[in-house]
C-alpha cells in the first residue's frame, strides 16, 4: 500500500496536521496575543500570514486552530465508526429480529434531518467544547456505514469458512470478531477516513454558523470570525483562506490515502507504474 | 446390527420461494452406523446437499425428526456439533483466507478439550495435522499457499479435532483434481477403520461411491428411490432410475448395455416447484404404469436389507 504515491502523499500530509495539532500551541506563539501595531494587515515578514482585525496573528490561530478541528475530526470518525460497527455487523450476522431491530434504528438515523437536529442538539447542550461537538457529529453520522457493513457482513456470515468454525463450535462473538470483522478493515478505514474528513467539515459548518463556542479556536471559528467581520468584502483574504485550504488539504489527502485502500482491495483500480508502462511499449516497438 | 448414531426420519424440507414452495428434500429415511460408510447419489438438484445441511443443522427440517444416538435432537446445535461434523465440497471457501492452518486447528482443539499448557495444545496440534499425512511445517501456513488437496485434508483435520462420531462429506472430492482424488477417498476409509466414524458420503460419480461406501442410497428430485449394499445395487438396481444412473456411468468392463432407455428422449429432471403428481420419475420412466402417475410408491423392503420405492417391486 505504501509503494502508490497517493497514499505517501495523502499520509504525509495526514501525518504533518495531527503533529501541528500536537505540538503546533508549543512553537506557534500565543493566538490571542493582540498586536494593536497591527491590525488586518496583509502577510509580512513580522507576520507571514498576516494579522486578523484585531491584531492577532493568522499563522499562530491556523496552528492553534488545528488541534481543535483534527480533535473534532477524528474523534467523531471514531465514534461514528464505532457505533456503524457495533449496529451494522451484528444486524447483518445474525439477520432475523436483531436484523430487524437494528436496521430500522439505522434507517432511523438514516433519514433525520441531521443538520437541525444537531442544532437543537447543540443549542440544548450547555458549552459546547469539542468533545461535545464531535460527539453529536459522531452519533448523527454513522448510519451510512452500518448500512454498508450489514451488507457485507450479511454476505459473509454465510460463506462456507463461518458456517465451519461456527460447526467447530465458536461462539458467536468470536465469529463475529475473528471470522467476519477481518475482512472487513478496507471498508472499515476507508469509513474512517470519510468520517474524518465529514468531522472536520461538519465542525468549520458548526461553527461558521456559531454553534460551537466561540472562545475556543478551530479553522471553523476563524472563518466564521473572519465572516462576522466582513473579511471578504474588505478584501481581508489572507484571515479566510488559510484554515479554508487547511481543510481542503485534510480532505484531499483523507481521499488520497481512500484511493490507496481501493486499490489494495481491488486490483484493477491499480494504474501500471511507469517503469512498467516503458517496459511495455519498449516490447511493443521491438 | 448395531444401533445407528444419526438418523434422519420421514425429513422433508420445503423452502420458500416468493410464493412457491421448493420442494427440495421429501421424506427422506437414513440411517448412519459406526464403522460403516454410506453413499447418497444422486444428479444436481436431487436434493443431496440438502439432506447434508439438515443433517448439519443448518436449518430444521420442515417435518420429520433426526435423531442422535436414538433421541430426537433439539434446542442448540452447541452439542450436537460435539458429535457430527460437516466437511464442505469446497476446501478453498470453508476455510478463512486470514488464519493460518495452526489457528483453526488450535482453536477447534481449545473449544473440546481441556487444554491445561501450550506444549499440551502443541502437541495435540500436531498429531492433528499428521493423522491427515501432512507435515508440520504446514502449520503456519496460510490457506492460499496450500493446493485444494492439502486444504481439504486441513478441513479434515479441523472436523477431527472435535473428535466426532459422524462425519458427513458434502461432495469433499468433487472440486479436487482427478490425481489426488483416490489419496482422499483412502484418508476417509482409514479414519472409518480406525476411529469407528459413521460416515455419510454424498456425490454423484458412482464411480467412486462403488470404492469408498458399504452402502447406496439413491436419491431423485428431493426423494429417495433406492438403498442397499453397494454390490447389489449396482449390479441387480430396482429402480428404473437407479439403472439409468449406472448406464450413464462409463465402465469399460460393462460389454452389453441393456436399451431399458434411448439416450435421445430420456428428458429434464422435474422442477421441484411443481413435482410430478405420484412417482417424480414417471415422467422419464420407461416402464410407467397407471397407479405411478397417481400415486408416490411406498417403501418396499427386500431381502438382505436392501429396498426401493417403486411400485413394479411393489407389484410382485
Amino acid at each position: 500500500m505504501l509503494k502508490s504515491w497517493k497514499v505517501r502523499i495523502g499520509l504525509s500530509i495526514l501525518t504533518f496536521f495531527v503533529l501541528l495539532a500536537v505540538f503546533g500551541p508549543v512553537v506557534g506563539g500565543d493566538p490571542r496575543a493582540n498586536d494593536i501595531q497591527a491590525i488586518s494587515q496583509a502577510p509580512s515578514f513580522q507576520h507571514l500570514f498576516g494579522t486578523t482585525q484585531f491584531g492577532q496573528d493568522v499563522l499562530a490561530q491556523t496552528i492553534a486552530g488545528a488541534r481543535g478541528s483534527m480533535l473534532v475530526g477524528i474523534l467523531a470518525a471514531v465514534i461514528g465508526t464505532l457505533i456503524a460497527i457495533l449496529v451494522g455487523v451484528p444486524a447483518g450476522y445474525f439477520g432475523g429480529a436483531v436484523d430487524n431491530g437494528l436496521n430500522f434504528l439505522t434507517n432511523l438515523f438514516l433519514v433525520m434531518p441531521v443538520l437541525p437536529l444537531i442544532l437543537i442538539v447543540a443549542g440544548y447542550v450547555q458549552g459546547t467544547g469539542p468533545f461535545v461537538i464531535a460527539l453529536i457529529i459522531g452519533l448523527f453520522g454513522w448510519s451510512g456505514g452500518a448500512r454498508t457493513l450489514r451488507a457485507q457482513a450479511l454476505s459473509l456470515s454465510s460463506r462456507d469458512f463461518v458456517l465451519a468454525m461456527r460447526m467447530v463450535g465458536e461462539p458467536h462473538r468470536r465469529l463475529i470478531f475473528c471470522e467476519v470483522l477481518p475482512h472487513l478493515t478496507g471498508w472499515i478505514s476507508a469509513m474512517f477516513l470519510h468520517g474524518m474528513i465529514g468531522g472536520v467539515m461538519a465542525e468549520a459548518g458548526l461553527a461558521f454558523l456559531g454553534i460551537t463556542d466561540s472562545g475556543s479556536i478551530s479553522w471553523g471559528t476563524m472563518i466564521q470570525a473572519a465572516q462576522q467581520q466582513s473579511a471578504v468584502l474588505r478584501g481581508l483574504w489572507w484571515w479566510f483562506v488559510p484554515p479554508g485550504l487547511c481543510i481542503a488539504l485534510i480532505g484531499t489527502a483523507a481521499t488520497l490515502v481512500n484511493f490507496g485502500v481501493d486499490e489494495v482491495s481491488n486490483p484493477k483500480l491499480r494504474m501500471a507504474r511507469r517503469s512498467v508502462v516503458v517496459r511495455t511499449r519498449k516490447v511493443a516497438e521491438a | 446390527m448395531s444401533q445407528p448414531v444419526l438418523e434422519a426420519r420421514a425429513v422433508s424440507k420445503h423452502f420458500a420461494a416468493g410464493r412457491s414452495t421448493v420442494r427440495a428434500v421429501e421424506d427422506a429415511t437414513l440411517a448412519l452406523l459406526p464403522g460403516r460408510i454410506v453413499a447418497l447419489v444422486g444428479e444436481s438438484g436431487s436434493g443431496k446437499t440438502t439432506l447434508a445441511r439438515l443433517l448439519a443443522r443448518f436449518y430444521a427440517p420442515t417435518s420429520g425428526e433426526i435423531r442422535l444416538h436414538g433421541e430426537a435432537v433439539q434446542g442448540k446445535p452447541r452439542e450436537y456439533y460435539r458429535a457430527v461434523q460437516l466437511i464442505f465440497q469446497d476446501p478453498f471457501g470453508s476455510l478463512n483466507p486470514l488464519h493460518r492452518v495452526r489457528y483453526n486447528l488450535e482453536r477447534a482443539v481449545k473449544l473440546h478439550h481441556a487444554v491445561r499448557s501450550k506444549a499440551d495444545l502443541d502437541e495435540k496440534v500436531v498429531e492433528l495435522i499428521e493423522r491427515v499425512s501432512l507435515a508440520e511445517s504446514y502449520l503456519d501456513k496460510f490457506p492460499h499457499e496450500l493446493s485444494g488437496g492439502q486444504r481439504q485434508r486441513v478441513v479434515i483435520a479441523r472436523a477431527l479435532a472435535v473428535e466426532p462420531k459422524v462425519l458427513l462429506g458434502d461432495e469433499p472430492i468433487s472440486m479436487l483434481d482427478v490425481s489426488i482424488r483416490l489419496e482422499m477417498l483412502n484418508l476417509l476409509e482409514r479414519l472409518r477403520a480406525e476411529d469407528g466414524l459413521a460416515l455419510l458420503y454424498i456425490t454423484h460419480d458412482i464411480a467412486s461411491a462403488r470404492y469408498l461406501c458399504d452402502d447406496i442410497v439413491v436419491m431423485y428430485a428431493g426423494r429417495m428411490v433406492e438403498g442397499g449394499p453397494k454390490e447389489d445395487v449396482i449390479a441387480d438396481p430396482l429402480h428404473p432410475y437407479t439403472q439409468l444412473l449406472i448406464d450413464s456411468s462409463p465402465d469399460p468392463e460393462r460389454g452389453d448395455r441393456n436399451n431399458l432407455f434411448d439416450a435421445e428422449d430420456l428428458g429434464e429432471p422435474p422442477s421441484l416447484i411443481d413435482p410430478p403428481s405420484g412417482c417424480r420419475f414417471h415422467p422419464r420412466c420407461p416402464v410407467a404404469m397407471d397407479i405411478c402417475r397417481t400415486q408416490a410408491p411406498p417403501r418396499t423392503e427386500l431381502t438382505d436389507g436392501r429396498w426401493t420405492h417403486c411400485w413394479l417391486q411393489e407389484k410382485k
